[in-house]
């Protein structure tokens, strides 16, 4: 099998009579290198526009060196200073200096920003300050008085008396730190203490870590629900005559091939106040008209439609399972006394096991990074984790505590992944 | 279950499980299809009139398919799709389909670890995906531009055309090739004539997927796409927020035209593979 796909053109046939034509090492590498090279093209560009952004996401969780980069003096002079009391004279000098330049150049309000997330309070700190920094400056320089490190401290405490406590320039000296693991724990819900060592913070602060449990359990109870909804169907069409069998299944590939974006819509018509359920249930008098019920824009909104648009992802690993099973064995488990209960528990059930397995993991993995359904229906209540990750990104920009977030998550997907692998392997995700 | 003694008992269950059963198709199939009907609404409203119900001819209208084409509320998003989509699927096809071939070749090195890499980006949640891909393409400058999310779909839409590909070469005998060279063919002839026809349903499967992929993507788009990269996905998700307007409806029943339409296909194209390598133990997975 190793050789089988030496080239020989007409012209190779009269070497082909000489077996000693090529050397033993290129016959075996060639179709070697023809296979990777084939494969090649691919790889590279998953590299570069996939890996790479894997990489540059986990870099910006811990890596972020905008504040040492927008002030490099302060940051070089802060290695100095102790950390005890007020910090020496060029201190003061390089973060006047650069405060005053950055006020000047309108980018110091994004450092200040920067910073505020860091230590809250700074910003006002480092805004209103330098605002009458820049004042004493001018008023320096018209009244040619030199601004040395004295001048600076005896300006920036007389502005802000804070500036005399070590208390915000330990806020500076930690918030230029270019590596850095506080979007982790600010992802923990941990927060800065006031000496600058990281706490719990109270429970009734805590945001991320009980948004993970909640997408934990949404995803659980959105895969249980699949699963309860998708084992009778998927039985159903494993054990229909062929012909039905492919009907049945168009029925389940139609929602699996329409847009995820339509299907949201069709639930949010259905499910509205003034929605199609709502004004049947109203017309058949089950309930009053003032008594519509809240299906949507809450938790049971996101359920409903996060079951509808997984389901398919539970039904086809299990139907193509199910249709491996010999039907002769329930047959035979009745014919040796057994209840069609006991028939399906003992023996039918335990062969299935490796589809709900799969079907239910690969189910867990989609739904726990859910984004779009949430954002629609889900409204206050139906929030998960990855719409606190678009937050970041697209309204807070706070991008590093965003990548933090979303490495966490890919770190707990890549391990369900593990569990996949060994469960099913990797490589046999089909496409249903 | 044939040869069961028929007890009352069984036969409630069986009724159960049927009733069941159809519950469940109704739940997957019954909320794509109430759009429809609803897209010929005359009113601007999201539910049945009277009228409607009455089959009113009054009632039923054009009106939002007419409105689709008023201005370029819709026409540009939907421009806009169809060029990042077929793009996306150009590249994501043939990278896919070579690699395909490579990786089914018997002596493809590493083949575990290069299919775990190349199916990566379709079984990464889109949000990560879609975070990492902000940060790196903004700082190449191809945020905010076509080319950026051409690239990003065309990297979810690969591992579609790797595993289609690959599944139609599951049996494929590489004598075969031997043989093909033998008779003379040089290695492009060989694939053309005996490789690619046999590959042929694979890719054309892979690439339907591809582009699906990408007509419905959304995140990626939302993180990286501006004003001029505005996609049908992206317009639906803007009218679902701000304003629900039933033009909405009247696309979507378009988007479940396409969603029968690539479905049809390639079951079609499926069965057509099934039937001729029925026996050669080639299947969906």
């Amino acid at each position: 099998m190793r050789s089988e796909s030496e080239v020989v053109t007409p012209e190779d046939t009269s070497t082909r009579q000489q077996p000693v034509a090529r050397p033993r090492w290129r016959r075996a590498l060639g179709p070697r290198l023809r296979a990777a090279g084939l494969a090649l093209p691919l790889v590279a560009f998953v590299v570069v526009t996939f890996a790479g952004p894997m990489v540059s996401l986990l870099t910006k969780s811990f890596h972020e060196p905008e504040i040492a980069d927008a002030l490099p003096e302060t940051m070089a002079a802060l290695r100095q200073w102790d950390g005890e009391g007020a910090p020496p004279d060029d201190v003061f000098a390089a973060t006047a200096g650069e405060f005053v330049a950055a006020r000047n150049e309108r980018t110091l309000g994004r450092t200040a920003n920067r910073v505020n997330r860091v230590v809250s309070g700074m910003r006002s700190v480092i805004m209103g300050g330098s605002r009458l920094m820049v004042e004493a400056a001018a008023e320096a320089e018209a009244a040619g008085v030199t601004t040395d490190g004295a001048f600076w401290r005896e300006t920036m405490i007389g502005i802000d008396a804070r500036w005399g406590t070590p208390e915000p320039w330990r806020a500076l000296r930690d918030a230029g730190q270019r590596f850095t693991a506080r979007h982790y724990l600010k992802a923990l819900d941990f927060e800065r203490g006031p000496e600058g060592g990281y706490v719990r913070q109270a429970e009734e602060w805590r945001i991320y870590v009980p948004l993970f449990w909640r997408t934990l359990k949404v995803s659980l109870g959105v895969t249980m629900l699949c699963l309860v909804v998708g084992y009778p169907i998927a039985h159903l069409i494993a054990t229909s005559p062929p012909r039905r069998a492919n009907v049945l299944l168009l029925l389940v590939l139609l929602p699996f091939w329409t847009s995820l974006l339509v299907r949201t819509t069709s639930w949010i018509v259905l499910l509205q106040n003034q929605g199609v359920v709502n004004d049947f249930l109203v017309a058949i008098g089950v309930i009053g008209d003032d008594g519509r019920l809240a299906m949507i824009y809450n938790m049971t909104g996101t359920f409903i439609a996060m079951t509808h648009v997984l389901l398919p992802f539970l039904v086809l690993p299990l139907y193509s399972v199910m249709r491996s099973i010999p039907p002769a064995y329930m047959s035979a488990a009745a014919s040796l006394g057994a209840t069609p209960l006991q028939a399906l528990r003992r023996v039918y059930w335990p062969q299935t096991l490796p589809g709900v397995g799969a079907g239910c993991l690969l189910t867990f993995i989609l739904a726990i990074g859910y984004y779009i359904t949430p954002a629609l229906v889900g409204g206050q209540s139906g929030q998960l984790i990855s719409n606190m990750i678009a937050y970041h990104v697209q309204t807070s920009l706070n991008w590093g505590l965003a990548a933090a977030l979303a490495a966490l998550l890919l770190g707990g997907v890549t391990a369900l992944y593990v569990v996949y692998d060994r469960l099913v392997g990797i490589d046999r995700i089909g496409l249903g | 279950m044939a040869g069961t003694a028929i007890s009352p008992g069984y036969r409630a269950a069986r009724w159960g499980y049927l009733a069941f059963c159809v519950a469940a198709f109704i739940f997957l199939i019954a909320p794509i299809l109430v759009l429809v009907p609803l897209s010929f609404n005359a009113e601007p409203y999201f539910t049945f009139t009277e009228g409607m119900l009455r089959f009113d001819p009054d009632a039923w209208s054009l009106r939002w398919y007419r409105s689709i084409f008023d201005g370029d509320e819709w026409t540009r998003p939907l421009l806009n799709s169809l060029v990042i989509g077929i793009s996306a699927t150009v590249i994501a096809t043939v990278l896919g389909a070579a690699a395909a071939l490579g990786l089914a070749h018997p002596a493809m090195p590493g083949r575990r670890i290069v299919s775990a890499l190349l199916i990566s980006p379709m079984i990464t949640p889109v949000i990560i995906a879609g975070v990492g891909m902000f940060f790196f393409y903004s700082s190449l400058g191809l945020a905010q531009t076509h080319l950026g999310i051409i690239l990003a779909h065309a990297v979810f839409g690969a591992p579609f055309v790797v595993i289609t590909v690959s599944a139609t070469l599951a049996g494929f005998d590489w004598t075969v090739m031997r043989a093909a060279a033998n008779l003379g063919a040089n290695p492009l002839v060989a694939f053309r004539r005996v490789q690619l026809p046999l590959i042929l349903p694979g890719v054309i499967s892979g690439s339907l997927f591809a582009f699906a992929a990408s007509f419905d993507e959304l995140v990626i788009v939302l993180f990286m796409g501006g004003l001029e990269q505005r996609t049908l996905p992206r317009q639906m998700w803007s009218g679902i927020r701000e304003e629900i307007s039933p033009t909405l409806l009247a696309v979507a029943t378009f988007l479940i035209l396409f969603a029968l339409l690539a479905l049809s296909t390639v079951e079609w194209l499926r069965r057509r593979g099934e039937a001729a390598g029925e026996g050669a133990g080639s299947g969906r997975t």
